[in-house]
């Protein structure tokens, strides 16, 4: 069942869910921070319709800075408008910032100490027909490396609106990681979110779980589903959305590892270097169990429909529920 | 601004050669480092800290204070010893370059030293980062009220990502930033027109929308034309191309490119101290 105390959308598992793309929560909460804060500034290289800035650029057209196609200058940029004082999100598709401008994100934001927020837009394979040169798969790995930098995958447009907005709270440089493509809406307004905070969104209806999936991003839908049929098998799960890659709920983690014994991490990103290697160096340290990666295994994506893709490349509905059954036979 | 007289002219060669003194000391004691480009920019740099720019060593974080942004970070002797000179730490300090828990860091960093404006060492970022500086200023109606100083070198030219900020600041029309190049012909591997040429160098940054002010980066008095025009210069990101000999001071280091990188052993380096001693004499 859904867990009652998040408030969450309960229509999530119609055929008629409301679907939003993950990048356009970021626009309006960037619009509602750039309210909130008259330092909060932005800065786009030449995609600020798809990253979705353009209704902050229309809304203070003095604090919006068209950088054209320049993504290195697009980040060094905005670390001097930061050591001044201003709160700068920067955006561009994932693939060029973080993917061209890392190094000036290593130096100029993290190593400089400087609230840089770094928006990746069109993340992972889902950015279908643009075809693999424009599918970030390696960005989530690039930036969690980074010391001083926290990672942030909302699991749809209501969290990445919270998010964005939470993140120009804090004076500390973040990446956040969105979708292109429109996903199911699963939270509501009223859904608390915090950064660092692990949350349980599925969980037996009874009993303890027998396996803990633990999905960010625009794959949460698709673990939620997942979960719902499994349970029609008789395989009880629990589904946490880590939003939070950096800094992870450690503590949530390894109670979810402990009650069940077996995990199953799930994310739209290559299986080195993402979100399950990571829960990985959590669990091998603290508590080994086993587990199971749903994700790209070391290769290019292609052009095609986002759904395709993604069933193609092992990440849908039915690959995590191939995973929960393979981690259930696995023992440590 | 107080006028440059002779007498202040006097003292800033005086302690131009203090300063070169100080880098040589610290190159030796380091055992690396980079000697030619520091050396070659002590006067420029004497020149702002102890006359052209606005700063107290005394009250570092004052907020109107002019900024000084150091991009081609591997100089860093050269700040270190601007700074401790000025008055902002010990100078016995500065013997404690890139040793292991030194706020004078192998190349600058702002967690170290507080005091500098942005960590660097990977070369090309540190003038997008004053384009950023500068449009904050514009945002929060303060242009005119501080200048944003931008120290690059000649071979820090090569990287594509000057030539984005160059462009952007060129668009924005950033006349608070007051940029300077470090035109000494030499980079690691050799010559810059041999390694990558750079000219028409000041053709080039004139059809980015800047404007280009040359100046002999060793005569005071020619330093202090170019920031006054610079200070006055409206509707443009300014650049002084600063004629600079790479190892100025020391003639065995004089317009070598093998000292781009390369400190001082101990024994050259008594023979260096010696010849800078002699020419604090005469001055």
């Amino acid at each position: 069942m859904l867990n009652p105390e998040l408030k969450l959308n309960t229509k999530l598992f119609n055929d008629d869910v409301e679907q939003v793309p993950i990048r356009k929560g970021f626009g309006q909460g960037l619009l509602i921070a750039g309210e909130a804060d008259k330092n909060v500034v932005a800065l786009c290289a030449d995609l600020t319709e798809s990253t979705q800035m353009h209704s902050f650029a229309e809304k203070f057209p003095e604090r919006f800075i068209e950088m054209g196609i320049a993504e290195q200058n697009l980040v060094a940029v905005s670390s001097g408008m930061a050591a001044m004082g201003k709160i700068p999100f920067c955006s561009s598709y994932a693939m060029f910032s973080p993917g061209r401008s890392w190094e000036q994100i290593r130096t100029t934001a993290s190593y400089n100490d400087q609230p840089v927020k770094i928006v990746g837009s069109h993340a992972g394979i889902s950015v279908g027909p643009d075809g693999g040169t424009h599918q970030a798969l390696e960005d989530i790995g690039l930036m969690r490396m980074i010391p001083n930098m926290d990672v942030i995958s909302p699991c749809d447009a209501i969290e990445a609106k919270k998010a964005t907005i939470a993140l120009a709270k804090i004076k500390k440089p973040a990446y956040i990681r969105l979708v292109r493509e429109k996903t199911p809406i699963i939270t509501t307004e009223e859904t608390p979110f915090e950064i660092g905070k692990a949350q349980i969104y599925w969980m037996p209806d009874v009993g303890l779980a027998q396996v803990g999936i633990i999905v960010t991003g625009g794959l949460t839908h698709h673990a939620m589903l997942a979960a719902k049929e499994l349970e029609v098998e008789g395989i009880k799960t629990k589904v946490m959305n880590l939003s939070s890659i950096k800094p992870m709920d450690v503590e949530a983690i390894l109670k979810l590892a402990k009650e069940t014994k077996k995990i199953v991490t799930v994310e739209e990103h290559q299986i080195a270097g993402g979100m399950g290697s990571t829960v990985a160096e959590v669990l091998i340290q603290n508590y080994p169990v086993v587990q199971e990666f749903v994700g790209v295994r070391d290769v290019f994506g292609q052009s095609g429909k986002p759904e395709e893709l993604i069933e193609h490349y092992g990440m849908g509905k039915d690959s995590i529920k191939e995973a929960v059954r393979k981690v259930l036979k696995r023992k440590v | 601004m107080e006028v440059l007289t002779d007498s202040k002219i006097k003292e800033l060669q005086i302690k131009a050669n203090e300063i070169r003194i100080s880098i040589i000391e610290m190159l030796m004691e380091a055992g690396s480092g980079h000697t030619a480009g520091a050396m070659g920019l002590a006067d420029i740099f004497t020149y702002l800290y102890f006359h052209g720019m606005k700063h107290n060593p005394k009250d570092p974080f004052w907020p109107d204070r002019d900024r000084f942004i150091l991009s081609n970070g591997h100089v860093c002797p050269v700040l270190y010893a601007s700074m401790a000179h000025s008055g902002y730490f010990p100078i016995e300090e500065l013997k404690t370059l890139r040793k292991f828990g030194s706020r004078l860091q192998g190349h600058p960093h702002r967690e170290f030293m507080p005091w500098l404006e942005t960590s660097s060492g990977p070369l090309g970022e540190g003038l997008s980062q004053v384009v950023g500086m500068a449009i904050a200023d514009r945002i929060d109606g303060k242009m005119g009220e501080r200048f944003f100083y931008c120290s690059l070198g000649d071979g820090e030219l090569n990287e594509g990502e000057i030539w984005e900020a160059m462009m952007l600041a060129g668009k924005e029309k950033l006349d608070n930033i007051i940029s300077f190049v470090d035109r000494n012909y030499i980079q690691i591997d050799g010559n810059t027109e041999d390694i990558m040429p750079l000219e028409p160098l000041a053709d080039k940054w004139k059809a980015f929308n800047w404007h280009v002010i040359e100046a002999d980066g060793h005569d005071f008095k020619s330093l202090d034309e170019a920031f006054e025009e610079a200070k006055n210069t409206k509707g443009k990101p300014i650049v002084i191309i600063a004629k600079m000999i790479p190892g100025k001071g020391i003639k065995e280091i004089e317009g070598n490119y093998k000292w781009h990188g390369m400190p001082p052993n101990k024994e050259q380096g008594a023979r260096f101290l010696e010849e800078l001693r002699i020419l604090g004499e005469r001055l």
